[in-house]
């Protein structure tokens, strides 16, 4: 995928951005609430939250919109926070663009190349390279609105890099095209991003849109980013239960530690016992929850043995029985909601990867439900 | 499939007859009256009856039509073509003040807290719920020599004795802009509310201060709100007779009341006619070519 050409981002290097404590306040409600950020240079950093989480707002006072009630904002060591939007060293693809409709697509990426005062044939030069890179050269004469949405999109994107900006900024950069063309754009976004070697930092609240762009993703809610990585620590390693539920879909076992050893530990849950291998820092005696993916968990109606697992010890452990209540067929994999004996229902995963599967399950039949204790996450908050 | 026919003919005398209603009105009340005035502006004067166009004597079929009037305002007497320019200068004026204030009015109502905005709305038409002749005429008592302009002035010593001001270019000037404001305010104000605030945020984003942004965004994306207000500022100041009559003087030739003149002092109703015919034309005709223009320069629609 994309992001694998890029350098390793977040490590070694000095920020290139630095948001220290930054807070927002408007009257009474608190919409960003310390937020203390580092990006690299040359990283494509995605917030990812729902709506209301404050995501918008960081953006905004990137952008010069908003004026954080306290805080700082670093770019190159550069204080931000005074500077209008029109002085800063900043670009932003605003949500549904923003195009300006009385302007041709030529005038509407030149219009901020006229505003530095530029020499004409600069100002022809940089556009018409900026339009070859995102494909529009025919349509430099067409106003905006006789384009379709993804070419919309690519003026808005052409209009925001042309400045060279040090920071680009991309409010929910494609949340105003539709699903296929959205995953097409994706990778086009960031292969356009990576030949200007522009950092970037974007907001969505789509999680696809953010693993798939972005070399690291910060979670928001209420304010705060909760957790800050890589689109695969994020998924496999979250730090809490907001960020494990709201990044793909999770079974929780809500549990106390039993046993507590360096390399694994025990958790009785009322739904059965689970075998962590790998050691925690908590407690024992703890409430904690267990976390599982549903495509990491195996579902048959034999009890598993000693061969399903990757550890033999755990056999008697990560096991629950159930009965199917529903089941999804979804062309490459199906969905099993399975009830388990204490009424909890999870969900599993399994890929349809044959194509007559004598063995597949039918609604209502009793089963077994079973994980490798590797991939179980243990949330302590 | 008949009921698919009798559907689409249903939909197409339907679409007809919603489009003639408008039609048939303006034919009515715009058409015929003009059509009427038109006639008399070319019919000989007989006695206290217009002589018909066409009369049929003694085997003759004859078609009458005076001219007379026409040549009379065009090439003899240069009252009418100095009036109609005057006419026009004055209403010009108007608009370009109206324009000059209404703009930031409209900005600010428009920019104003959505909680506010009926009501300020209200203080803008409120002046419409007294009589426009009442409103005229209070300006005559603050404009008067001795009315409240002056004397306040001259009890605060900033005038020592009172100034001209009724019954000059300016007193009806001021009269008109004070009676035509809120016809440009309102349809700039219907722009200017509509307008996207994140398009002048990506303005500043790309680098425009915010005189720029006004400049280059706003002002154009509310061509269609100006040129509205301005043509209904414009058009009825040109033909505008009351508030000549009551605030105008000599320097304020304007043809409303040539207009007026010609009917109720000389009772000749064909120049009269005539005088009218001209002063529609005048107006109708740089409109027709100016939508015209519009219509090519904007080919393919604005959103």
């Amino acid at each position: 995928m994309a992001r694998s050409a890029h350098p390793a981002a977040g490590q070694g290097d000095a920020p290139f951005l630095r948001l220290t404590s930054i807070v927002k306040k408007f009257g009474d409600s608190v919409a960003v609430d310390g937020v203390s950020l580092d990006i690299t240079k040359g990283e494509i950093f995605a917030l990812l939250g729902s709506s209301g989480c404050g995501k918008s707002t960081l953006l905004r006072m990137l952008g010069g919109f908003e004026q954080p009630t306290s805080g700082q904002i670093l770019l190159e060591g550069q204080d931000l926070v005074r500077l209008p939007p029109n002085e800063r060293p900043v670009n932003m693809m605003f949500q549904s663009y923003a195009l300006f409709p009385h302007l041709t697509v030529w005038d509407n990426v030149a219009f901020g190349l006229r505003r530095d005062g530029l020499p004409k044939d600069e100002i022809a030069e940089r556009v018409e390279k900026m339009l070859a890179m995102v494909q529009l050269t025919p349509y430099g004469k067409r106003k905006p609105h006789q384009l379709s949405g993804g070419q919309q999109q690519r003026v808005a994107l052409a209009r925001s890099l042309v400045k060279r900006p040090k920071l680009l900024l991309l409010d929910e950069p494609l949340g105003a095209l539709d699903k296929k063309l959205r995953e097409r754009t994706q990778l086009e976004v960031v292969d356009i991003i990576h030949q200007v070697g522009v950092t970037c930092v974007m907001v969505t609240h789509d999680q696809e849109e953010a693993m798939t762009m972005a070399s690291r993703i910060g979670i928001m809610s209420e304010g705060q980013i909760l957790q800050v990585g890589r689109p695969g620590d994020i998924y496999e390693t979250p730090n809490c239960m907001f960020v494990a539920d709201f990044i793909g879909s999770v079974n929780l076992f809500k549990g106390r530690v039993t046993e507590d050893e360096a390399d694994h530990v025990i958790i009785d849950s009322p739904e059965c016992r689970h075998y962590v291998s790998h050691g925690i820092t908590g407690t024992p005696d703890m409430e904690v929850h267990v976390a599982i993916r549903p495509e990491k968990m195996g579902i048959q109606e034999a009890a598993p043995g000693p061969d399903d697992y990757d550890n033999p010890v755990e056999v008697g452990f990560n096991c629950a029985q159930g009965t199917i209540r529903d089941l999804a067929y979804l062309g490459d994999q199906t969905i099993y909601h399975v009830v388990l004996g204490t009424g909890a229902v999870v969900k599993v995963t399994k890929a349809n990867d044959a194509r007559h599967d004598e063995a597949r399950l039918a609604n209502g039949s009793s089963v077994h439900v079973w994980w490798w204790g590797s991939d179980l996450v243990v949330l302590t908050q | 499939m008949w009921q698919g026919i009798l559907e689409s003919f249903m939909g197409h005398v339907g679409r007809r007859f919603v489009i003639s209603v408008p039609m048939v009105f303006l034919l009515l009340v715009f058409a015929m009256p003009f059509l009427v005035v038109f006639k008399i502006s070319i019919s000989e004067v007989d006695g206290v009856r217009f002589v018909d166009l066409l009369t049929w004597v003694d085997g003759v079929l004859k078609l009458q039509l005076k001219f007379t009037n026409y040549r009379v305002i065009f090439f003899e007497d240069d009252l009418y073509l100095r009036a109609y320019l005057s006419s026009l200068g004055f209403a010009g004026i108007t608009t370009g003040i109206c324009l000059a204030i209404g703009y930031p009015f409209a900005y600010f109502l428009a920019r104003s807290r959505p909680e506010i905005r009926p009501g300020l709305l209200m203080l803008l038409m409120l002046p419409f719920w007294t009589s426009f002749l009442l409103r005229v005429y209070a300006w005559k008592m603050l404009l008067a020599d001795n009315g409240v302009f002056n004397n306040v002035a001259i009890a605060l010593g900033v005038l020592a004795e009172p100034v001209k001001m009724m019954n000059t270019p300016f007193s009806l000037t001021l009269g008109m802009v004070y009676t035509y404001l809120p016809f440009m305010v309102l349809p700039l104000y219907a722009n200017l509310v509509k307008m996207d605030i994140r398009l002048l945020e990506a303005a500043r984003d790309l680098g425009a201060s915010p005189w720029q942004a006004f400049w280059r965004i706003t002002v154009p994306l509310s061509r269609g709100g100006i040129i509205a207000g301005a043509l209904l500022v414009f058009i009825p100041c040109v033909g505008e007779f009351v508030i000549p009559e009551l605030l105008g003087g000599p320097q304020t030739l304007m043809i409303g009341r040539v207009l007026w003149d010609e009917f109720f002092s000389n009772n000749d109703w064909p120049m009269a006619s005539s005088v009218a015919v001209v002063m529609v034309l005048l107006i109708i005709l740089p409109l027709a070519l100016f939508n015209k223009f519009q219509a090519e320069s904007t080919q393919g629609g604005r959103r």
